[in-house]
């Protein structure tokens, strides 16, 4: 706590001493402008964290520019079965993020750039930002029918959201971020933005649902650089500093110490999935098995991403008793989460008395089951 | 005898109203010494309502999404409280005390208003409060602790973290030069006068890496400067380990898996171990994993050990069977569903391939590399990981050369593969030649299988990669 005070200062002096040549003038300390090399959602999240955590923004306000290859990002209190299709996510190997920052779901992929701005708590204004946002897009293209709503979302033609906006505010420091779509892929965005989960009951904040548009279908010359520049361009002069864009690497522990820590936590399942709002499950599903058609009722509660409470509603005496007991029982306290359920059953099955029916039945049943998650 | 008792009673009752009166003044005395001992405790556990501070924006109400501590927790200045969430901004609030939690104004989801009663948390009054400047308030507050410190006539800024360390270690304030803002005392500065007093370096902390190096004169221990003969002594601190313990429920998969160990456990297990010299497999594999590729498969040694040993099985099916919970019947399996351990985040996978006695050795090489892409990406289904009948364990990718496997039930006999080594061996005429040697220790169920069916299982197998020709006499 202490420590950090001085650290940040220190870390003011050192960035100034480590890097002469990026123009850091001591004179003009209004602002700074860095971009990074990364595409990697979680590196990128880690710079956010860092530069929350220890960079002084008291004389200087910082932007920070990004793209990530393919991945959903989630806000700090949402539940990812409620808003996004998790088996499509792992099907397409496309990454699954949590962020600090509060608000809704958004898809990345190199088509969207994203813009930080960091500030101290007292100069956190958004609407400032998001402002400077639309100027520097109007000049680059005048005729373009951009505007701020006031929930904070930018739309082109009045009707389609082209950027969405969160933020996080911590003891003396805050920062605004919102993306820019330029020219992602729409059919990808909209399909693993659609949950098929059924039954859960949470008071994770909920995503709003947009019609969403490139600026690229509006004017097929723009591309993510022009726009990045242009956005540079605007914040260097409000801010009367150089247009001087600082590469930075996340994976840099020497620039940045102690990042790599943080990319690690934000990949962690206990912050992806754990820190999921408490949240109900209570769904049925039909079973056919053989020439007859099953209903089950299944109902749980999900608290950390772990299963706390579970009922599983079966015909009876079609999976002996002591079995469905023995799967309830292990379910419970394990992650809500395909992987850790599909060789927990399998290894279940191991001490059952062997049967090839009882094991297709056990099958037909844990498959559904993991569906669900 | 009812009389003596009515007496014995009255007198009780008599003694009883005596006792109570005794009792009472005794009580009031109590009470009033528990008054006193209220108003010491006044003194020393001052109850401070932590407001909500302003958001900004004009924001005036905020949901509370994640309580950091709970009631009855000790919490330090700055340490975080809870995450409060408002049209789409988190916001992390931090204590402004330090002190314990008396009380958690509202619960999960609960709206909480700005300005109003967040926390309740007694703080030690006679310790004081120094917020820092940076800390957003509301005017009056801060007007409040102004004036509270100039009554108290101290003049020394520090945080309260920093003033129970000097108090800890029986440093005056007053002595210590402070490095921070306005001559703030730091943490450095204790420890850096700490580090004088007992001329040795204390450790820095991880952060500590980053702050430019101190003046040589402060950093340097006392004993070099004395004369370079005498041997320094070094300087006995008490050895701190701030670690503590961690206990962790097993849920899960690992309770799964105690589960299954306990019950294989229960099979009375003999080992049997042998040497197997693998040259001529490994010149093989080296003419074919080209061919393998062009195929757009990754060929292993794997794959051999799997056809062996499924040609092996033809001849020795007991070891492919499962004996039922009561032991009264032996199943033998017809297929042949080799497993291989696999090693992942989560801990033992065994996923198999199917039906191996009709599989070439190429599709055991395509259906592993499908098996170990799915395993490492965590999305191996059901079907994969069950009805597996005989498991080859790869232990020596990772090291080792004899093991003692254990078998997984409901199967009555598996394999630990050690690592292939480089070693010296006598060949036919007495010379010794680079020999590239693998160690196979084996486990079977001794209820079922005896070791000269193992042993004989084994040599067969051993016969079959020593001489991968002998292969193709004998593949269906």
């Amino acid at each position: 706590m202490v420590l950090q005070s001085s650290l940040k200062s220190c870390l003011q002096l050192s960035c100034i001493l480590r890097t002469p040549k990026a123009g850091f003038r001591s004179t003009a300390s209004g602002g700074l402008i860095i971009q990074s090399v990364s595409d990697d959602v979680y590196q990128n999240l880690a710079v956010e964290d860092w530069i929350h955590d220890h960079m002084n923004l008291e004389n200087r306000q910082v932007l920070f520019l990004w793209r990530n290859s393919p991945a959903v990002v989630i806000g700090r209190h949402q539940n990812p079965w409620q808003e996004c299709n998790l088996r499509l996510l792992r099907q397409k190997n496309i990454k699954l993020a949590r962020r600090r920052s509060g608000g809704g779901t958004v898809y990345h992929d190199l088509g969207n750039i994203n813009l930080t701005f960091f500030t101290t708590r007292k100069k956190y204004e958004r609407m400032e930002n998001l402002k400077l946002v639309v100027k520097a897009l109007k000049a680059l293209r005048p005729q373009l029918d951009v505007h701020v709503t006031d929930r904070y979302d930018i739309l082109l033609d009045r009707q389609y959201k082209i950027s969405g906006t969160a933020a996080k505010l911590g003891r003396t420091t805050a920062y605004h971020h919102c993306t820019l779509l330029c020219n992602a892929d729409k059919l990808v965005l909209s399909s693993v933005l659609k949950s098929p989960y059924e039954g859960l009951k949470s008071n994770a904040t909920p995503s709003v649902p947009a019609s969403v548009k490139n600026l690229f279908e509006e004017d097929p010359s723009l591309t993510c650089e022009m726009l990045l520049d242009a956005i540079a361009e605007e914040y260097a002069t409000q801010h009367q500093i150089d247009h001087h864009v600082t590469l930075i690497n996340p994976a840099d522990e020497t620039l940045l110490p102690g990042i790599n820590n943080k990319t690690k936590e934000l990949q962690t399942w206990e912050w992806v999935y754990g820190k999921t709002p408490k949240f109900s499950l209570s769904t049925c599903f039909n079973m056919v098995y053989k020439d007859s058609v099953l209903d089950v009722k299944v109902d749980m509660d999900v608290k950390h991403g772990r299963i706390e409470v579970c009922n599983i509603d079966l015909p009876e005496q079609w999976l002996p008793p002591a079995l469905c007991s023995e799967l309830v029982k292990s379910l419970t306290g394990s992650k809500f989460c395909p992987r850790e359920t599909t060789t927990l059953v399998t290894t279940l099955l191991r001490v059952c008395p062997q049967d090839n029916e009882l094991y297709s039945k056990w099958n037909l049943l844990c498959e559904n089951m993991i569906m669900l998650m | 005898v009812c009389i003596h008792r009515v007496r014995s009673c009255s007198s009780i009752r008599f003694i009883k109203s005596k006792y109570v009166c005794v009792f009472d003044k005794s009580a009031l005395k109590f009470s009033q010494q528990q008054r006193l001992f209220r108003t010491s405790a006044v003194s020393c556990g001052q109850i401070v309502q932590f407001k909500l501070s302003d958001i900004g924006e004009g924001i005036t109400e905020v949901t509370v999404k994640e309580w950091y501590i709970k009631e009855g927790d000790s919490v330090s200045q700055f340490d975080s409280i809870c995450e409060v969430q408002s049209d789409k901004a988190s916001v992390t609030i931090t204590s402004r005390y330090d002190g314990i939690i008396r009380k958690l104004h509202y619960n999960l989801d609960e709206i909480a208003y700005v300005g109003k009663p967040l926390v309740d948390i007694e703080i030690d009054a006679s310790k004081g409060v120094a917020p820092e400047e940076d800390v957003v308030e509301t005017p009056p507050m801060s007007h409040e602790e102004h004036t509270h410190q100039e009554i108290k006539g101290h003049k020394t800024l520090a945080t309260p973290a920093v003033r129970r360390l000097a108090m800890e270690n029986n440093i005056k304030l007053s002595e210590v030069v402070g490095t921070g803002k306005d001559n703030r005392i730091l943490k450095e500065d204790i420890l850096n006068y700490l580090a004088k007093q007992t001329g040795a370096i204390l450790p820095p902390s991880p952060k500590a890496e980053i702050i430019p190096p101190l003046p040589k004169s402060e950093t340097m221990p006392a004993a070099p400067k004395d004369k370079a003969r005498k041997i320094p002594v070094p300087v006995s601190r008490p050895i701190v380990f701030s670690g503590k313990d961690k206990t962790e429920p097993i849920t899960g998969f690992h309770k799964a898996m105690v589960k299954t160990m306990s019950a294989a456990l229960k099979i009375p297990h003999f080992g049997y171990c042998d040497e197997i010299d693998l040259t001529q497999l490994v010149q093989l594999r080296e003419e074919l994993k080209p061919l393998a590729q062009t195929r757009g498969v990754k060929l292993s040694f794997m794959p051999f050990f799997i056809k062996a040993a499924s040609l092996g099985l033809l001849q020795y099916p007991i070891l492919n069977a499962s004996l039922d919970e009561s032991c009264q019947n032996v199943t033998y399996k017809a297929s042949h569903n080799i497993g291989v351990a696999m090693d992942t985040e989560q801990g033992l996978i065994v996923p198999n391939v199917k039906n191996v006695q009709v599989c070439s050795v190429f599709e055991i090489a395509s259906e592993l590399n499908r098996l170990q892409s799915l395993g490492s990406a965590g999305q191996l289904g059901t079907n994969d990981l069950s009805g597996g009948t005989f498991t080859l364990s790869n232990i020596g990718t990772i090291g080792g050369t004899y093991a003692k496997p254990v078998i997984l039930p409901p199967e009555v006999a598996i394999g630990a593969l050690g690592k292939i080594q480089v070693l010296p061996r006598f060949n036919g005429k007495g010379e010794v030649f680079k020999a590239q040697i693998m160690n196979v220790s084996w486990s079977a169920d001794h209820r079922i299988i005896d070791g000269a069916t193992m042993a004989r299982f084994s040599n067969l197998w051993k016969s079959y990669l020593e001489n991968p020709a002998s292969m193709l006499l004998d593949l269906k």
